[in-house]
């Protein structure tokens, strides 16, 4: 063994060190690890570990950088951007961080909105693909854990505003690696049940309130287009008013949280009280219209009467009609004010009183040579009389007499 | 008094299907009423049956109760509805 040459160890150090600073990797590289033993000095620089499970890596945040930055804490799962190099004085390597966030945060974030770009691109989003959730549903479907705060505020929520509503649960995992595939086919069991058994008229996609990790599921492509090619209307409720997902993107309805979900599917019970009392109301005004023009239709009648009958049964007549003509007006009042049982005895009033009603009812008028046959004295056997009933008139003889 | 379609034992509660129907009919009868031509006793009809559809449909909301159920795939890949118990 020759000893040709012989370095120092400042030397061999700065070699080193020149290998890391000439790599390309090591000099602009991005490592993610949890923090340890970090320790902010009164210089300013910061000191801590990264490492995983096999490995560590001593790191620096000098003070420039970290006035920059939110400091970790011991725990806190990163990711850092910096270089590898060599500290010489203790002839170590370390890698010097310049840039640090939160672990996962960044890179989820460009592939959020790299998914949203393509997705909007091929006209996932498009506004022209949402369709109008049904405003008095009969039945929903929801997509959601079983065991959540999500599903009882929307069960809570469902019972206050539209108890008639029919809900069928399809239960998913909607966090971890699992969530995905299991949303979509939560929402593909309840596209079959709607094409099968009973239609669905929307269908919620709720998750409560999360760390964006726990909400990730829902920015799953799988996902995205499982609710797009739903047939049934989807509803997202996913996360809290800020939290917006791809799968928001691409329901239907976006809600900001699983309640308000349930409330864009349903009318509020109280609207739908006041419109059944419009309804009433309406037909109310309009009886009492008919009623008044009754009255005056019953008021030609008399006079028409008058010209037509005897004597005195054109006073009785007379008096009838007026008579009816008090009650529907009383009746009209009465009806307004919701007085159903004066109005049915009113009804059945008219009824008898009109003659059109009386012959409806299967009686008949007799007449012989144009006068009303009213005994059994007024005729003879073989007589010839003409029956007027509710559509004609006939002839018919008198037999057995 | 004669039994009307009010006294009628009202359809089971919470079914939406039942309220959708008789509040489609409900609007419907008022749209005839309002239309005109009809005779008094096809006006007072409508109006009766107006009344005992919006007291039908009253009914149903105030004894609704939300109808939750689960629904579950068997193994031969059929689904199946199944009451769901919180």
């Amino acid at each position: 063994m020759t000893r040709t040459k012989v370095l120092s160890v400042s030397q061999i150090t700065a070699y080193i060190k020149s290998l890391f600073t000439t790599d390309e990797l090591l000099s602009d590289v991005w490592i993610s690890g949890e923090v340890s033993n970090f320790k902010l000095a009164t210089s300013g620089h910061c000191y801590l570990t990264l490492k995983d499970g096999d490995a560590s890596i001593r790191s620096v945040i000098w003070r420039a950088a970290a006035t920059r930055m939110v400091l970790p804490r011991d725990g806190d799962a990163v990711m850092a951007h910096g270089y590898v190099s060599v500290y010489e004085g203790q002839g170590v390597y370390q890698f010097y961080i310049d840039h640090l966030e939160a672990a996962g945060a960044g890179r989820l974030w460009q592939e959020f909105e790299r998914l949203r770009g393509r997705l909007t691109a091929e006209g996932l989003f498009d506004d022209a693909r949402k369709r109008p959730i049904p405003a008095r549903p009969k039945r929903l479907g929801i997509v959601t854990s079983t065991n959540a705060a999500a599903l009882r505020d929307i069960l809570r929520t469902l019972t206050a505003r539209y108890p008639l509503v029919s809900v069928l649960l399809a239960p998913a995992v909607v966090q971890g690696a699992d969530a995905p595939p299991s949303i979509c086919a939560a929402l593909e069991m309840l596209n079959r049940w709607s094409a099968e058994h009973e239609p669905l008229d929307a269908i919620i996609v709720a998750r409560g309130g999360g760390s964006i990790e726990e909400l990730w599921a829902f920015n799953d492509e799988r996902v995205a287009r499982a609710i797009a090619a739903s047939n049934v209307p989807v509803v997202t409720g996913v996360g809290h008013e800020t939290d917006f997902t791809i799968a928001d993107f691409a329901a239907d309805l976006r809600a900001p949280t699983p309640t308000a979900a349930a409330a864009a599917c349903t009318p509020d019970l109280r609207q739908v009280l006041l419109a059944l009392a419009g309804l009433k109301d309406l037909a109310q005004t309009a009886i009492a219209q008919r009623l008044s023009s009754a009255r005056l239709a019953a008021k030609s009648l008399a006079s028409r009467s008058r010209r037509a009958s005897p004597e005195r049964r054109l006073a009785t007549d007379r008096q009838r009609v007026d008579d009816m003509a008090r009650r529907a007006s009383l009746a009209v009042m009465n009806t307004v004010r919701s007085d159903r049982a004066r109005v049915e005895g009113l009804r059945l009033q008219l009824a008898a009183l009109d003659p059109d009603r009386v012959l409806e009812r299967g009686y008949a008028i007799v007449t012989r040579d144009q006068k009303i046959i009213s005994s059994v004295h007024q005729v003879a056997s073989g007589d010839v009389l003409t029956v007027r009933v509710s559509d004609g008139a006939f002839e018919t003889i008198v037999q057995g007499f | 008094m004669t039994e009307k379609p009010t006294d009628e034992t009202p359809p089971a509660a919470g079914d939406p299907g039942t309220f959708e129907a008789l509040y489609a009919e409900l609007e419907e009868t008022v749209r005839r009423l309002e239309g005109g031509d009809l005779s008094l006793s096809e006006a007072l009809a409508l109006f009766e049956r107006s009344t005992a559809l919006a007291e039908q449909c009253n009914a149903l909301l105030d004894h609704a109760e939300l109808r939750v159920q689960q629904l579950i795939q068997k193994p031969n890949g059929s689904l199946d509805a199944q009451p769901f118990e919180g």
